[in-house]
């Protein structure tokens, strides 16, 4: 069987930073594993601005981010597999991929590193009834639909869901002649950033119906009408609050989920509050030498912070490449009050890492609200934070002498006042 | 008069606070960068947006090449903007910042590729 140093399965951001690390920290036996015919990943297709203003201080489109990132690739000579799909991964670390030149071929890391994004949410993860009529996409096929393949999907356009990427698509398609009726959202808040719900919506008129939903969906061969119902505290939808729609589009924005197959196959933990693997302080999972990042450990809404994390993966793997695995058992970083989850989700008191930032997000809008960090009774920081929402993930500083001999685990919680 | 604003720069989404009078901005907080500072002015006087869309190309990997204008642009100009643009036609390849269509609308703002594509 051929051997690698190291393997990272995925090309988009997460992938490329992973990859360009590795290599300036001398690990030069290495390969980036990408199915699409071209690196970059999701951000290929997100054309909007406002990415790498934290990285580059420029305000970049995906595209010319992914660009910059590729091209440090190419410098640092990183050695990309494209049209090639990683079908199997082992826990001993064989990773299996298919290509049209190779056919199947095994490969033997010295360590993996998982970098292979999310996937959205489909229809059959949501309650509608009705026909299967043609019309009803994911906001991101759609995207792709428009952005890299050049076709609008519909001209009457009804949205389910305000995450990012719908939001998105609504100004995106409006721009391209579409009328968007409205955006249906379950919750009574928004679940996208706060400058989408205004660069997209507000800036076009396009009316958010909160704490609303699309109950049924009608047409024979093509959509041709929705049914819309406002819901009550407990999600349920209201008797009496019909209301039709005529759309022969339906984009649905109802969440994204780390892509987990690879990881499931190797044995990983998953954590069901992120959907993606468990990973302590080096990024590294309950498998020994995989690791994980960018949006297939948790999906993220700032691709700063998936470079960010990516490269500490990196990192984390080339530490494990030239020590082996740290000192002594790991404690866990666990969810309190108001958290919904954090990644990392654990540390090694006896070997902690230099600094590590936990990434969380709380259940519910906030106004005010401080963050507390503590193992046990031992409160390590607290910090006053305003307007917390779900949709911003948050940060908690974690310095190795806070880590360092705690027999606790460490709580990361929200303060409510 | 103090408006609540939200920052449209970057995914922080600030949450601005501004005090106008007699159409002038005096002051603006809640911003963590300068560009806060400059949104807050400008979403005052004449709101302005960057345009993102895509252009037909010709010979390259895809059918379509993204672009965006170099800087923001009256936001009440997007429309008529993406009417001009939609009759663009390129031939790949194009590098990633290569002007598109010069002084787009006569507002003195390029509209530039926003990545590479090459000759396929
Ligand atoms: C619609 C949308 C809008 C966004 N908007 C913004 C924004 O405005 N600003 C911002 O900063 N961030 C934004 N983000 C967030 C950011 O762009 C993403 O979080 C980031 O790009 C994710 O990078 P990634 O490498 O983890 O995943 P991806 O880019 O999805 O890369 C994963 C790669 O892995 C490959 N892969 C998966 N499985 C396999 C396999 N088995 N074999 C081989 N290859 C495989 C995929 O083909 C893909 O190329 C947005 C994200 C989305 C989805």
């Amino acid at each position: 069987m051929k051997k690698v140093q190291a393997i990272i399965i995925g090309g988009g951001s997460a992938g490329l930073s992973a990859a360009v690390t590795l290599k300036k920290n001398g690990i030069e036996d290495i390969l980036v594993i990408e199915k699409d015919e071209e690196p970059g990943g999701i951000l290929e297709q997100c054309i909007h601005n406002g990415f790498g203003l934290h990285t580059f201080k420029e305000q970049l489109s995906g595209p010319a981010y992914a660009e910059r990132f590729i091209r440090m690739a190419e410098e640092q000579n990183v050695r990309i597999l494209l049209n090639t799909m990683v079908t199997k991964l082992t826990a001993d670390r064989v990773v299996e991929y298919v290509n049209p030149e190779e056919g199947t071929v095994q490969v033997q890391a010295d360590a993996v590193i998982l970098a292979v994004g999310c996937y959205e949410r489909p229809r059959g993860g949501i309650n509608i009834t009705g026909t299967r009529p043609a019309g009803i996409y994911t906001a991101g096929q759609a995207q792709r639909y428009l952005n890299i393949d050049g076709y609008m999907v519909g001209k009457r356009v009804f949205i389910l869901g305000s995450g990012d990427i719908g939001l998105i698509m609504a100004r995106r398609m409006t721009l391209e002649g579409a009328k968007v009726v409205g955006v249906a959202e379950l919750m009574p808040y928004s679940n996208g950033l706060p400058r989408n719900m205004k660069q997209c919506l507000e800036d076009f008129n396009i009316p958010l119906y909160l704490s609303h939903t699309v109950t049924e969906v009608f047409g024979k061969d093509r959509l041709e009408k929705i049914e819309m119902m406002e819901v009550d505290e407990n999600r349920n939808p209201i008797p009496g609050t019909e209301q039709d729609i005529d759309v022969d589009t339906l984009l649905l924005s109802v969440g994204l989920i780390p892509e987990n197959h690879l990881a499931d196959q190797a044995g990983i933990k998953m954590d069901p509050s992120t959907k993606g693997p468990f990973v302590d302080d080096r990024y590294m999972t309950s498998v020994e030498g995989i690791f994980a990042c960018g949006n297939g450990l948790h999906v993220h809404d700032l691709v700063d912070y998936v470079t960010l994390q990516a490269a500490k993966a990196a990192e984390g793997a080339v530490s494990y490449l030239q020590n082996g695995k740290p000192q002594g058992e790991p404690l866990r970083i666990q969810n309190g009050n108001q958290v919904s989850y954090c990644v990392p989700s654990q540390f090694y008191p006896q070997d902690p890492a230099e600094k590590v930032t936990v990434y969380f997000r709380v259940r519910t809008p906030l106004d005010k609200g401080t963050l507390v960090i503590r193992s046990g009774d031992k409160i390590i920081r607290s910090v006053k934070k305003r307007k917390l929402v779900p949709s911003v993930m948050e940060e908690a500083l974690l310095l190795k002498k806070d880590m360092e001999g705690l027999t606790e685990p460490i709580t990361i919680e929200i303060a409510e006042e | 008069m103090v408006k609540e604003l939200v920052c449209v720069n970057c995914p922080l989404g600030c949450r601005l606070t501004v005090e106008v009078e007699n159409d002038q901005v005096i002051s603006v907080s809640g911003n963590s960068c300068p560009r806060g500072e400059e949104y807050a002015k400008s979403e005052c006087i004449r709101p302005a947006r960057i345009l993102t869309t895509t252009v037909r190309i010709e010979g390259a990997i895809h059918r379509v090449l993204p672009v965006i204008t170099e800087r923001e642009i009256p936001l009440d100009m997007v429309m008529e903007a993406m009417d001009a643009v939609r009759g663009i036609h390129v031939k790949a390849p194009v590098k990633v910042g290569d002007v598109i269509a010069a002084d787009l609308l006569g507002t003195g703002v390029n509209l530039v590729a926003a990545r590479s594509m090459d000759r396929v």
